[in-house]
């Protein structure tokens, strides 16, 4: 479990809990249960951590999937510097925007799963790990045939002109105590 | 598209008939809690969100049942071993058990959505009928458990106006475990998803085994008997079609209507995952027999680009091309097990893999080799599992492309294909089998030993189809491909635009083989 990038788990888990505060918030004040101003935050709460978790960190090693669109939300998460890089302040937001929601029934699954998702993120920057923003890369105009190298020039090496010509019983010898490959049918190679 | 078709019907048929059976059972249970009489003083207070929260329930056992049999792979080897007689394309949706999996994770997400919110109306709605005071029939229903006698024939769960929904969901069975089996899903599925389970794939692997907490907590969920309907005996003396108007005279007079009384429903969840729970039972202890056997290494190479290759013998041990085993090592990590595609064929004595670092597990076991322990580290095999990839011997000229680690499955097919040619195997039909393998070390063929084309860079995809059908007018082309999507794409307009219109010219099939 070294090589563990917890903050990418909690980001997931934070982006759902987001999603099902948005959701209890809307049940809760569209039914106008009671207490349903708490459905009211919750909806509040939910967008904002939806915004806030929707732009993927880059992770440490490797190659990181962006999520659909969110390069818009990395350059606007990206202006509020170490408030947003430390996971440290995201483990703490989280669990104060979680507590108002934990009083209405309808809100307190996003509560717990907000909850976890802060104690994930709290691991993760206890281990050290941070933020970084996905930069856009400029966009390379792809080149038709561009990987195609040139073949190389020189031939392969031979063996001398003598060891070449020799008669075919040593070549044979030669040939099955584990030299170059010998095919049972005729294979041929074509270079494109 | 057709093409398509042909070869996936039975699977376009076996998600048809899941998806209709859900919709079937969601509106037969939401029928009967709709209009059945017994349920008619329940519905004063719930209205419909009682329908929509036992009909998703009635799915959601459904699916719960269901769930588990895909990833019961020794199960589904002897089903495809049973029906060895079939023609492939029955077998072949068999190897789409995992994407079936997540199909109906997803289908239990929404169910339990709705589930949720039709109960927090439901809860919401007692509530307030506990708390209206305004004489109402719902007012009235809910205060049926004030009434000394019978204390068991109670309509409304929150038995006074002082109780919030918070406090009667958190001091019920069904509340309680409603909220613990909501959050182990949310975080099977958050663990789950496709970023985090290619990347930090023990992750996903450990926090999945929370079904275990979701199965439990399902089995238990209806302990309460939370539902409430009215008794048979109480309809035959007071039905609500004639009683339900006169609800403040209940009891008064003797002519009057008797007092409802309900019971409630037992837990039916039990009965939906009983034999699923215990065919996974049976496939856990199966794979443990089965990792118990001995497994000896016969050799370790260690080849460029980290890729290490493992030949090993098992006794009993019999495989096809194209398979795949899970390998677990116990010295590295006792309950990880990971699949690799056999890369021998099956007429050697030996069966072998390849493993490329791509993660702790892998390459905690590279490492371990690479400093030749002696004695060797004990393996772990199950398998081998998978469809036989027949398909490659049938086409006259199949073109195999890998990509990557990808080469692996072809590897095995080719070994095939040259030892059946040595031994004249008349089944074979292929009379010429091309191999592009985009290989990370351009140098030297990692695996087959075989003469291979030299190509630098990435092929032209245009110039090798317009050759092969330039040499090859009146046959039938199987192109197989392991490899990206992207490329997948890219394969699939090739096949379709130098395919002939004619069908007795030549003709190139797509296949996507995943392994």
């Amino acid at each position: 479990m070294g090589q563990i990038e917890w903050a990418m788990w909690a980001n997931e888990q934070a982006l759902a809990s987001g999603l099902i505060l948005i959701t209890g918030g809307i049940v809760a004040t569209a039914g106008r249960f009671t207490q349903w101003y708490f459905g009211a935050y919750s909806i509040a709460a939910g967008v904002l951590i939806c915004l806030l978790e929707y732009p993927r960190g880059k992770r440490k090693k490797g190659s990181t999937m962006e999520r659909c669109g969110q390069k818009y939300l990395t350059a606007m998460v990206k202006l509020f510097g170490p408030l947003t890089r430390n996971y440290y302040v995201r483990a703490v937001l989280h669990f104060l925007l979680s507590v108002p929601a934990g009083f209405l029934l309808a809100t307190i699954l996003g509560t717990v799963c907000l909850v976890i998702a802060s104690v994930i993120y709290l691991l993760a920057a206890i281990r050290g790990e941070q933020w970084t923003p996905i930069e856009p890369k400029p966009k390379e105009r792809p080149q038709v045939g561009g990987t195609i190298k040139q073949p190389p020039t020189n031939p392969p090496p031979r063996p001398p002109v003598e060891v070449r010509k020799k008669p075919s019983v040593g070549e044979e010898e030669a040939g099955t105590a584990g030299g170059p490959q010998v095919n049972p049918i005729p294979v041929t190679d074509e270079v494109v | 598209m057709g093409n398509w078709l042909a070869s996936h019907w039975l699977s376009v048929l076996f998600l048809v008939s899941w998806l209709g059976l859900n919709m079937f059972l969601f509106v037969y249970a939401f029928l009967n809690y709709e209009q059945s009489d017994k349920y008619y003083y329940t519905r004063q207070i719930l209205g419909t969100a009682l329908a929509f929260a036992r009909a998703s329930a009635f799915c959601l056992n459904f699916n719960s049942m269901m769930i588990l049999i895909p990833v019961c792979r020794n199960l589904l080897s002897f089903l495809r071993g049973t029906c060895s007689f079939c023609n492939r394309s029955l077998r072949k949706p068999l190897d789409h058990n995992l994407l079936f999996h997540k199909l109906v994770a997803y289908m239990i997400c929404i169910f339990t959505a709705i589930h949720v919110i039709a109960h927090l109306f439901n809860f919401e709605r007692y509530s307030r009928s506990q708390q209206a005071m305004d004489g109402s029939l719902a007012f009235v229903l809910s205060n049926l458990s004030r009434h000394e006698k019978e204390k068991d024939s109670w309509l409304n769960p929150i038995h006074s106006p002082n109780t919030t929904v918070m406090h009667a969901t958190f001091t019920s069975v069904a509340g309680l475990t409603g909220v613990i089996a909501t959050t182990a899903l949310v975080l099977m599925v958050t663990s789950a998803m496709e970023f985090i389970r290619r990347n930090y794939f023990e992750l996903f692997w450990y926090t999945h085994h929370l079904f275990i907490v979701y199965i439990i907590c399902l089995g238990i969920h209806g302990l309460g008997g939370i539902v409430r309907r009215q008794t048979e005996e109480s309809m035959d003396e007071s039905h609500p079609h004639n009683c339900s108007k006169s609800f403040l005279e209940w009891d008064k007079y003797e002519w009057s209507c008797r007092r409802p009384h309900f019971v409630g429903h037992p837990p039916e969840s039990w009965k939906w995952i009983l034999a699923p729970i215990a065919v996974y039972i049976f496939e856990r202890t199966l794979r443990f027999y089965r990792s118990r056997q001995k497994v000896v290494i016969t050799k370790a190479v260690m080849h460029p680009s980290k890729v290490l290759e493992l030949q090993m013998c098992k006794r009993g041990f019999s495989m096809e091309v194209g398979q795949y085993i899970f390998v677990n090592c116990p010295s590295i990590s006792f309950l990880e097990w990971h699949p690799f595609t056999l890369t021998s064929a099956p007429e050697e004595e030996f069966f072998s893999i390849h493993i490329r670092a791509a993660g702790d597990w892998t390459e905690n076991l590279i490492r371990t080799f690479e400093q030749r322990p002696s004695p060797m580290p004990r393996i772990a095999v199950d398998g081998p599992f998978g469809t036989v990839s027949e398909d490659v011997f049938q086409y006259e000229v199949a073109v195999l492309i890998g990509a990557g680690i990808g080469v692996t499955p072809f590897a095995s097919i080719l070994k095939s294909i040259w030892y059946k040619f040595q031994r004249a195997d008349h089944k074979l039909k292929t009379q010429k089998a091309g191999h592009a393998a985009l290989n990370f070390d351009k140098a030297t063929d990692v695996l087959t030993g075989l003469k291979q084309k030299t190509s630098f860079g990435r092929p032209m995809w245009d110039n090798e189809f317009s050759r092969i059908a330039a040499a090859h007018p009146k046959s039938v082309v199987g192109v197989f491909l392991c490899g990206p999507r992207t490329l997948a794409k890219s394969l699939r307009k090739c096949c379709q635009r130098y395919s002939s219109l004619d069908p007795r010219k030549v003709q190139f099939y797509f296949n996507k083989e995943t392994f």
